[in-house]
């Protein structure tokens, strides 16, 4: 091994460049291949994930016309659509927003701005951060007892929307928390300065600020909902639905639900349909993705307008 | 908060203040009721249940056969069944999650883990439909023109997709725990003349040991957690195996498959899923608890 130099050069904590140079793999055959076997590791998910999308695209591409997206299903499989699916979805995403929006921003609003830090308030966010690890089933047990049959709503969208809304308040919530901390504490004190009191410095200066960040949090907790099978499947989302939701207490069904009621269908031809199904289900979440990037770089940019 | 004077000023005294703070209050309190609710009703139908079948035969039992006629109520097979897929799927993201986190940490330049790290996100941002279905029509074919006797619905195939999903928490957890070794600790390893190879797995890995087994801990809670892929192809036969070629049926999937039935609600039969929904319940909150825990450790203290 060779031997450090005799000076006893003290490091500065932030020299782990010059350590790297001591140290690069210059050729060593065992470092080498650990190297490329790091590298394997990752790209071998990546290239299953590649792998998968491209064959699902090329078995979906006969499929995917707009009959498809405007029929209903059926039980031959070249007739059947994805409408009711869709729609359901549709509907789904909004009834989720507008229950998820007002609580889960009232929880962070308040965790962020009235809550005396103390032991209710710790209990408040470990309890938070536990409902994220919950199981997504959990939820649909919880919606069915609760939405579906205590409350007597039925095996509907609204029942579904309620059981979805809940399931994405914690990430609500963590994501408002973040976005009411982006805030600069010099606003609001200006605002207090000027006499106005706790609620009109929220309305008036903080939460217009933070809105795009807050939107940008429900936006991507929506991408992930619209994906969701299993609690809709456990509050009774029907898997053949032949008509479009006419109200928030009609039955309905989503895309992820549609999908699996092909998939679990034994003929081929179902799979193929599947396939359509996921490029479609694909193509909302990308859509949504992108405007919740396109929004947090308006947000940027409108901040750094702000500051002068 | 330090804004201690500017809180006399916020002190509450319109009503319209005082209404708006208590219903904010609401609604952070209605995250705890959730809580109060998922035990509540998993526990009030359990306990439904378990007046039915002793506690003891639920936990004993070797089969599970509540819609046969001749009905046996042991959970053991659907357990053997979410264990065997969780097994399955962290012995593919361990070990690559560990690796790609140690290259993301030690070996990638800022630029490259800046690109990396959002791709890999992007593994665990797609639908669990998705990879039931890639698991079911790519997956298991593959694998049957390698394994003679592997089954079209079987362990594996659902264990290796949930290995590929579960990849992204282990490596960004792990990945935390490694750049959280100061580099105090790396620095004297190099400074007595270690490889960096030799520095990664006998300093920083030890040092980082408690993060990324909290890293694992989460990965399992998420496995045994996952309903979708299995439900799609793992099957539906509650087997009590450790063969992965064989039908398996996990306890998330029997939640879905009765939901998806037409048993009754208000009977034994129904009340089934939410006994399994409480053994469920209880798993993930204890492991959750642990890797929670062992987090909190660390950033107290650094322990090891």
């Amino acid at each position: 091994m060779t031997m450090v130099s005799e000076q006893h050069a003290v490091l500065p904590k932030a020299s782990i460049p010059p350590a790297d140079a001591l140290t690069e793999p210059s050729g060593r055959g065992v470092e080498r291949a650990f190297l490329a076997i790091c590298v394997l590791a990752i790209a071998l998910p990546l290239l299953l994930l590649v792998v998968m999308f491209g064959g699902a695209l090329i078995e979906a591409l006969p499929r995917l016309s707009w009959s498809f997206l405007t029929s209903y299903p059926s039980r031959r499989a070249i007739e059947a659509g994805i409408l009711p699916a869709l729609v359901g979805s549709a509907c789904l995403m909004l009834l989720t927003a507008a229950m998820a929006i007002p609580v889960g921003l009232g929880a962070a609003i308040y965790l962020e701005e009235y809550a005396k830090p103390g032991r209710i308030t710790s209990l408040i966010e470990l309890n938070i951060s536990n409902l994220a690890g919950v199981p997504s089933v959990i939820y649909g047990l919880l919606g069915l007892e609760v939405f579906v049959r205590v409350l007597d709503l039925g095996r509907s969208l609204i029942a579904g929307a309620a059981t979805l809304s809940l399931l994405l308040l914690p990430m609500v919530i963590m994501s408002s928390r973040e976005a009411l901390r982006t805030v600069p504490r010099s606003l609001r004190e200006a605002s207090y300065a000027l006499g106005a009191d706790k609620w009109q410095t929220l309305r008036r200066v903080v939460l217009p600020m933070c809105m795009p960040g807050v939107l940008t949090g429900v936006i991507l907790s929506l991408a992930r909902a619209i994906g969701e099978t299993a609690p809709l499947v456990t509050i009774g989302a029907l898997t053949y639905v032949a008509f479009l939701p006419d109200s928030v207490s009609s039955p309905f069904t989503a895309l992820p639900i549609q999908i699996f009621n092909w998939v679990s269908r034994p003929q081929p031809e179902f799979h193929v349909n599947a396939a359509a199904g996921i490029i479609v289900l694909l193509g909302a979440m990308l859509l949504m993705n992108g405007l919740a990037i396109w929004l947090r770089t308006r947000l940027r940019r409108g901040l750094e307008g702000n500051r002068t | 908060m330090d804004t201690t004077r500017a809180q006399d000023l916020e002190a509450p005294r319109a009503l319209s203040e005082r209404a708006v703070s208590v219903v904010l209050k609401a609604c952070g309190w209605l995250s705890v009721l959730t809580t109060v609710g998922i035990v509540a009703v998993l526990l009030v139908e359990a306990l439904g249940f378990f007046a039915e079948v002793p506690v003891w035969r639920f936990l004993t039992d070797t089969q599970w056969t509540p819609l046969f006629a001749d009905k046996h109520f042991g959970i053991w097979p659907l357990l053997s069944g979410t264990l065997l897929t969780t097994v399955i799927a962290m012995t593919v993201a361990l070990p690559l999650g560990l690796l790609a986190a140690i290259y993301l940490a030690e070996y990638a330049r800022p630029r490259v883990a800046r690109v990396l790290k959002p791709v890999l996100e992007v593994l665990a941002g797609v639908p669990t439909v998705v990879y039931g279905y890639f698991a079911l029509t790519l997956v298991t074919p593959a694998l049957q023109q390698v394994i003679p006797g592997l089954a079209g619905f079987n362990g594996l195939s659902a264990g290796i997709v949930m290995g590929v999903m579960i990849l992204p928490i282990v490596a960004s957890l792990s990945e935390d725990a490694l750049t959280a070794v100061p580099a105090s600790l790396r620095e004297g390893a190099y400074a007595l003349g270690g490889t960096k190879l030799g520095t990664v797995f006998r300093v920083v890995l030890p040092s980082a040991s408690s993060g990324i087994i909290a890293a694992t801990i989460l990965g399992v809670s998420r496995a045994v957690g996952e309903t979708m892929i299995v439900a799609i192809a793992a099957g539906q036969q509650p087997r009590l195996t450790a063969d992965p070629r064989v039908p398996v049926e996990t306890m998330t999937a029997y939640i879905v498959q009765i939901s998806l039935g037409d048993t009754p609600t208000g009977t034994l039969e129904h009340r089934t899923i939410f006994a399994i929904g409480l053994s469920l319940f209880l798993s993930t909150l204890v492991l959750n608890a642990l890797s929670h825990r062992l987090r909190a450790r660390i950033l107290k203290g650094g322990a090891t």
